[in-house]
């Protein structure tokens, strides 16, 4: 009796997990050794020739190209000005509107509403804003600034995009801000203040201190999100990666070599590089943060 | 205000006549639908709209369903390889999904899936962090409940259906709106599988149109507008699990 409800317990938990299980071996497990197998290949996706090992030339040639070395530079730039810029003015904002207890929910809204926008409608509405005859550049007239072509001059593109990203993603970390702000008791601000001090004080000496471990989160999202960069730069800066390929970033980067040059061998290598750059500078963050892993 | 100017700017030009969207001022007698009326009767958006819910709608009920039933097991039942299998769900949160990108694309190509609606949904049917998120869900409902229900001589889909998944209410509508956002926004993936205009999700249609008719701002702002309406509805509507699933599972969708 005992052994006939075990079996039959075994028997539910298969049934139950049977969609994940088919799912994993399908979309996770054997393309992934899929992928590194065809790393080695000289895999095109056109013609029919069986596919031919061809040892390490994949990854030579992708560590050899250009464009891809510098949609590397490029998301390593992206991220770097994104990552600080976004968690900077998240938590301030999270601060001001946490602050304002009365509007705090029209705030919270107003800031999320990028964050649920398609990416695609987003860089639609700021390919408008941005265009030489824009609304910015309309504005930036009247203080005395030239007007620019934001997204066509190789060194604006980058910064543009990144403007364009932190107004989109700002409101997450806010949300998540303040919900971290909310454990921080009150008297603790009180006898801040019976102390005089100020504003930047009770900044820099309560609140970064105590939302350290989810200011470390965000970072690590963040950064990791930032790699990955995708959206923007291709419906902002096409296959190409926009002026001069100063938008390129890696993952625009494996779409093109895969999808439209058809060179799914390099693509898989290039795949793979960017995955160990992923790897390496999540393990350099961890270590760089230290003990605030525990979170 | 920042945030919203954008949005304001892009519905006014929407409204407004072409010759007039570049324009400061706004004429508020010249303003009207037309734009939005064009590309839907002229162009396939609407096609592209209902194809977008189809996949949405379908994406999500089938993660409700199937990352219940997986975080069910591994909340409540006993199997050989449980903590193996829970450290592999855990695991392939970690790989980036660019990497896979490339094989799965194959494995669809060989199915003949390429171009349909089952390339569109099947692969994204069941998501690992949801698992890990119902799981933790189901761990905080009482044991008493369930052996009750099994003294009573329910059985155990009985109780994962009249039991868990109505207590769960709060977590599936948490899950619900993320995926369903999530995958309404997805662009990547429906372009490399939606190659044949009938079949275009709204972003690849609204991109591709971008690409051909730039000059024609009212319309493709109009295009915009008409893609994030849904989500941005979504959002103000459920405004409070959004608020709960990050707090309660910090995840960007």
């Amino acid at each position: 009796m005992r052994n006939r409800t075990k079996t039959q317990e075994y028997l539910t938990a298969f049934v139950m997990l049977l969609p994940y299980i088919l799912s994993f071996c399908v979309f996770f497990a054997y393309p992934l050794v899929k992928a590194f197998v065809i790393s080695f290949q000289n895999f095109s996706f056109l013609g029919d020739a069986p596919p031919k090992f061809v040892g390490l030339a994949n990854y030579k040639e992708a560590l050899t190209n250009k464009m891809f070395l510098d949609s590397i530079l490029n998301t390593l730039y992206y991220s770097v000005l994104v990552v600080p810029t976004q968690l900077i003015i998240a938590l301030i904002l999270a601060v001001i509107v946490n602050d304002k207890v009365k509007f705090k929910e029209f705030f919270r809204t107003t800031y999320y509403l990028p964050t649920v926008t398609s990416p695609v409608a987003v860089s639609i509405i700021f390919l408008f804003l941005y265009k030489t005859d824009g609304l910015v550049n309309q504005i930036l007239r009247h203080i005395g600034i030239t007007p620019r072509n934001w997204f066509n001059e190789p060194s604006f593109v980058m910064p543009a995009i990144v403007s364009v990203a932190v107004w989109g993603s700002v409101g997450f970390y806010m949300v998540t801000f303040l919900s971290g702000l909310s454990t921080i008791p009150d008297q603790l601000y009180e006898a801040a203040e019976v102390e005089g001090a100020g504003e930047l004080t009770k900044l820099l000496k309560i609140t970064v201190p105590l939302l350290k471990p989810m200011i470390f989160f965000n970072t690590v999202v963040s950064f990791i999100s930032t790699l990955q960069m995708f959206d923007l730069s291709y419906i902002i800066g096409g296959s190409d990666g926009g002026p001069m390929g100063k938008a390129m970033t890696m993952v625009v980067m494996i779409y093109r070599t895969a999808f439209k040059e058809f060179n799914m061998g390099v693509a898989s290598a290039m795949a793979f590089v960017v995955f160990g750059i992923i790897f390496a500078l999540t393990l350099i963050q961890r270590k760089f943060f230290g003990e605030e892993m525990s979170y | 205000m920042i945030t919203l100017v954008p949005y304001l700017i892009a519905v006014i030009t929407s409204l407004k006549p072409v010759e007039d969207v570049t324009k400061f001022s706004v004429d508020f007698g010249k303003l009207s639908f037309s734009s939005y009326k064009y590309i839907t009767t002229e162009f396939p958006f609407m096609r592209w709209l209902f194809n977008s819910f189809v996949v949405a709608v379908a994406v999500t009920a089938g993660n409700l369903l199937f990352n219940s039933m997986a975080a069910y097991a591994l909340a409540r039942l006993n199997f050989p390889f449980k903590k193996v299998v829970f450290y592999i769900i855990i695991g392939t949160m970690m790989i980036p999904g660019q990497v896979l990108l490339i094989p799965i694309y194959l494995i669809l190509n060989k199915l003949g899936w390429i171009d349909s609606y089952k390339g569109l949904i099947i692969p994204w049917l069941v998501s690992a962090f949801y698992i890990f998120f119902m799981r933790q869900y189901f761990l905080t409902i009482p044991k008493d409940l369930e052996e009750a229900a099994l003294i009573d001589g329910l059985s155990r889909f009985g109780i994962f259906f009249k039991i868990f998944l109505p207590l769960s209410l709060p977590a599936l509508a948490t899950q619900a709106i993320f995926i369903f956002v999530g995958n309404w926004n997805s662009f990547m993936w429906p372009s490399i599988i939606a190659s044949s205009e009938e079949l275009y999700t709204l972003p690849v249609g609204l991109n591709s149109f971008y690409g051909q008719y730039y000059q024609f701002w009212n319309q493709v702002l109009a295009g915009a507008i008409l893609l994030s309406l849904p989500t941005i509805i979504v959002f103000v509507a459920f405004q409070k699990y959004f608020v709960r699933g990050i707090v309660t599972t910090g995840l960007k969708e």
